[in-house]
């Protein structure tokens, strides 16, 4: 075995030295080594103590336990800077350590780009709590009071005698601070600044570029068997699971070693050949009780559907207001089910046995994992212990939690711990899908383009609360969030609300899941779709009035910082103002160029999109995506263009190319022929602007691009052909259709 | 099995322990434990298990190893001294020029789809030392990347192609 052997790390061996360390282990069978070095806490540590968070070493450097996992966006580098600037440790002092509920405090679910919205005011406090606690230590051991201290690189000195001067790690070198967390160390002013605001590079490229890098996948522990998930090939109708009325064990019967793991209706195969295993699973004869048809007809039967309504917004009087104006526009828009699609398929490892379970998966949120886990396996949370492994992007709550449950169950049933990769169709399959949506949106203006009224009736199921194994192994009936905490309603940020309008309604409208797909937070969660409805009808608007969409939607702006992203992003793309498909031609080829508004929670996006369309084809090309993000004080510029990069080309696929697609007996777009995801040949330019408030709050950088992306590609359609897309993917065939009905 | 089944990797011959029909990818990742050719889809259609024999990308998870028995093989552990080979280097540097070119362009998100990436665009770049973006774009089209970074990599192609010009002895 190599170092893709288990890799662990506890508090003890950080506080002897870093996070370096390797060691191979196993908890629920015989000892490998260096079993008694590992965190044999259940955690979470406690967030109350410093020793929680940073470990101070012996040779100047320090150690910081991220409660956030990377996941390729560059939270990691982001959220180490954050410490080094409180801490006045150079990026090369800083060492982190990987997700692990033994170790990591806890702050929640890396999602919703809270890394460093949420994550980061944390870190920086309990950076600013240890330097205060080492100022106080080399205080006492120079001799004089703490404000005649300067600290660089983790050299104290007195001001004006620079050799009197001792380290962080003479100070503390290995053992613990012993100091409360309590928030109220002082922080550096902002303008004292010299890692925050700075694109360092970013801590894990070195390792992912040069193909040393541990990606889940990658991990293997010794007599470990392989397994794979058994299930119909694509997900039924939500609510029926997915019921094994026979197996037919006979049938992998020439395949050696291969055995089937049944609990409750948990089907899957184990075997010490991966090849076996995958084998066993293609081969398996399972007969499954039939499920009720899916709906054919989804939009229809959505707004058909018995709803539970909120009002998210409503202000003025809307109605009134609409019978007023000078020009309405109103409209229905769809927008499909999407998958998360990771690039590679989730994989899990398992180590079940006696005394308690180790499981390994990419999970966004460890301590949650370990509590499903523990209702899965029998076991209570602290003999579960969750370590995270990058795998490919996620973008929300892709099949990860299902691998990890399904590795948990296998290795319970055969006590050996079982790698679960999830084969493609099982991920794009199974998925918990960003939910379908139907939108009812009109707005309307006065004469002088004044937007005076607004209205967004939107409907869609909810997300997803046990996963696929946990239901297909404890029988549990489907469950839901529907409404509350944690559901999905529309958003208010993302429908109108980046425009002064007196009066505005929003209505939720949360459809039963049950016959229906499994939902679950995918990017931007229904951000996409909003925006793609909600900045149509503001588009609209501005060609009813005459005017330049910019324009418009500067007229219509009330808030300084949606009127600096809307600028930024005009900016770099030089826009030059017309009103929309005023240059349309009936040419084969035309282009077309579209702008548009994006947010999630907080961050402002903005975009300008350029396409061609191939009038004979049907064909979208983007060719240039010019996205801006206001996301507050921007830790790492680097970072969050990276991020704006990634959103742009991933909302181009999302808007232009996938789609979840199924029949009435289950979801058939299970490859990626059939999930269509945006090619390197099709791919657009990107210009990133970041627009740097660093007086402002951090807030998210991961998602406020993808709608304010698709809308402006929706928009840029309608600038070349001068006909409205009101449904997504905008594909040739829908584009095709579009086009013959204006003619 | 009557004969051995043997594969060479990255200049050196190892013994095969798997039955002749597994695809070639389960080989490298559990037998030889390499890092780079990785699981994706199983289907030969995203790029991430790709490997080099005898120069040429092909995808390993689709190919069963039987059918390379008899070819040179290499994965991203062995581009770098590929290249050297290639270039007629007395001593293989510690990266091949494009996994420095993706470093210096803070490319990378996830990474995943690295192995792919690194694997055809070096095909490439040993085909076609001076590729424009057509030949880029059409090259490496095989290949997915979910985050999103597919202006990164074009552009660390070109950066790449440009240093081994400049690098040429």
């Amino acid at each position: 075995m190599n170092d893709t052997d288990t890799l662990c790390f506890s508090r003890r061996d950080l506080l002897k030295g870093g996070g370096a360390l390797v060691i191979g282990f196993r908890i629920g069978g015989s000892t490998v080594s260096a079993a008694a070095a590992r965190g044999d806490v259940a955690g979470p540590p406690d967030p109350n103590a410093i020793d929680s968070w940073i470990a101070v070493h012996a040779d100047n450097t320090a150690t910081v336990c991220l409660g956030k996992g990377e996941f390729g966006q560059g939270n990691t580098t982001g959220l180490l800077q954050i410490a080094g600037e409180e801490l006045d440790l150079d990026m090369s002092q800083l060492r982190w350590v990987q997700l692990d509920t033994n170790v990591s405090p806890n702050q929640g679910a890396t999602t919703s780009s809270s890394s460093i919205h949420r994550g980061g005011p944390q870190i920086r406090a309990a950076a600013a709590e240890a330097r205060q606690a080492l100022l106080a230590l080399a205080s006492t051991r120079l001799g004089v009071q703490t404000g005649s201290l300067t600290v660089s690189k983790g050299v104290v000195s007195i001001d004006g005698h620079p050799t009197r001067s001792v380290t962080y790690g003479e100070l503390l070198g290995d053992k613990p601070f012993n100091v409360k967390f309590t928030g109220t160390a002082p922080q550096k002013p902002i303008n004292r600044y010299r890692l925050v605001g700075t694109s360092v590079p970013r801590v894990d490229i070195p390792a992912k570029a040069s193909g040393t890098y541990v990606h889940m996948q990658h991990v293997r522990v010794r007599d470990m068997l392989h397994g794979r998930v058994v299930r119909p090939r694509g997900q039924r109708a939500y609510g029926a699971g997915a019921k094994p009325l026979s197996i037919d064990e006979s049938s992998i019967a020439d395949i050696a070693g291969a055995r089937v793991v049944r609990k409750g209706d948990f089907v899957g195969v184990v075997a010490a050949r991966e090849w076996d295993a995958v084998k066993a699973a293609r081969e398996l004869k399972v007969t499954w009780r039939e499920s009720p048809a899916l709906p054919t007809n989804l939009f229809e039967h959505m707004r058909a559907a018995k709803t539970t309504d909120t009002v998210i917004a409503d202000w003025g009087d809307a109605p009134k207001a609409f019978a007023q104006a000078a020009h309405v526009a109103s409209s229905t828009y769809r927008c499909p089910y999407q998958s998360h699609a990771p690039f590679a398929a989730n994989c899990a490892l398992a180590d079940v046995g006696p005394n308690g379970a180790l499981v390994m998966s990419s999970t966004q949120d460890i301590y949650n994992s370990r509590d499903m886990l523990a209702q899965v396996l029998g076991l209570p949370v602290e003999k579960v212990r969750v370590q995270y492994h990058e795998g490919s992007g996620t973008f929300g709550r892709s099949c990860y939690e299902d691998a990890a449950q399904a590795a948990a169950v296998m290795s319970q049933a055969v006590g050996k711990p079982v790698r679960v990769q999830f084969m493609r169709s099982d991920e794009l399959g199974w998925d918990d899908y960003g939910p379908a949506h139907l939108a009812d949106v009109r707005a309307g203006i006065d004469a002088s383009g004044k937007l005076v009224a607004y209205e967004y009736h939107g409907w869609q199921h909810g997300w997803m609360v046990n996963e696929t194994t946990h239901e297909l192994v404890l029988l549990t009936p489907p469950k839901e969030r529907t409404t509350g905490a944690g559901s999905i309603p529309v958003n208010r940020m993302s429908t109108g609300s980046m425009y002064a309008v007196a009066n505005r309604r929003v209505v939720s409208h949360a459809v039963p899941m049950v016959g229906y797909l499994k939902g679950a937070p995918l990017r931007s969660p229904l951000d996409l779709s909003f925006a793609f409805a909600s900045e149509q009808t503001i588009d609209e608007l501005a060609f009813m009035a005459k005017i330049d969409p910019l324009e418009f939607r500067r007229n219509n702006i009330g808030d300084a910082r949606w009127l600096g992203v809307l600028n930024a992003a005009a900016a770099a793309a030089a826009w030059k103002p017309k009103v929309a498909a005023s240059a349309a031609s009936d040419a084969d080829v035309v282009t077309g160029r579209g702008i548009a508004l994006g947010t999630h929670h907080v961050s402002y996006g903005a975009a300008v999109a350029d396409v061609v369309v191939d009038r004979r084809t049907g064909n979208i090309v983007a060719t240039h995506v010019y996205g801006a993000l206001d996301a507050g004080q921007v830790i790492n510029p680097g970072l969050v263009e990276n991020q704006i990069v990634g959103q742009a080309i991933q909302a181009t696929s999302r808007v232009l190319k996938e789609e979840v697609t199924f029949d009435k007996s289950g979801v058939t777009s299970l490859d990626w022929v059939s999930y269509p995801v945006l090619r390197f040949a099709e791919h657009p330019q990107v210009t990133a602007v970041v627009v740097q408030r660093l007086d402002e709050p951090s807030t998210g950088a991961g998602e406020e691009v993808m709608g304010a992306t698709a809308a402006a590609i929706a928009n840029a359609f309608f600038d070349a052909t001068g006909v409205r897309l009101r449904q997504y993917p905008m594909t040739p065939e829908r584009v095709k259709a579009a086009l013959a009905a204006k003619t | 099995m009557a004969d051995e089944l043997k594969i060479k990797v990255n200049g050196r011959t190892w013994p095969v322990e798997a039955s002749a029909d597994t695809p070639l990818l389960y080989v490298l990742a559990n037998e030889l434990e390499l890092k780079g050719p990785r699981f994706g889809c199983g289907l030969a259609q995203c790029g991430s298990c790709s490997v080099l024999a005898d120069g040429v990308e092909i995808r390993s998870c689709v190919t069963p190893v039987a059918a390379v028995a008899d070819r040179s093989l290499t994965t991203l552990e062995g581009l770098a001294a590929l290249y050297a080979q290639q270039k007629g280097l007395a001593q293989a540097p510690a990266l091949h020029p494009l996994q420095q070119a993706l470093i210096d362009d803070q490319a990378p998100q996830c990474g995943y789809c690295y192995n792919g990436m690194l694997i055809k665009g070096a095909e490439l770049l040993a085909q076609n030392p001076r590729p424009t973006e057509a030949d880029i774009r059409a090259h490496m089209n095989g290949h997915l990347c979910r985050c999103g970074t597919y202006p990164r990599v074009m552009k660390a192609i070109k950066l790449a192609a440009n240093k081994m010009a400049g690098a040429t002895p």
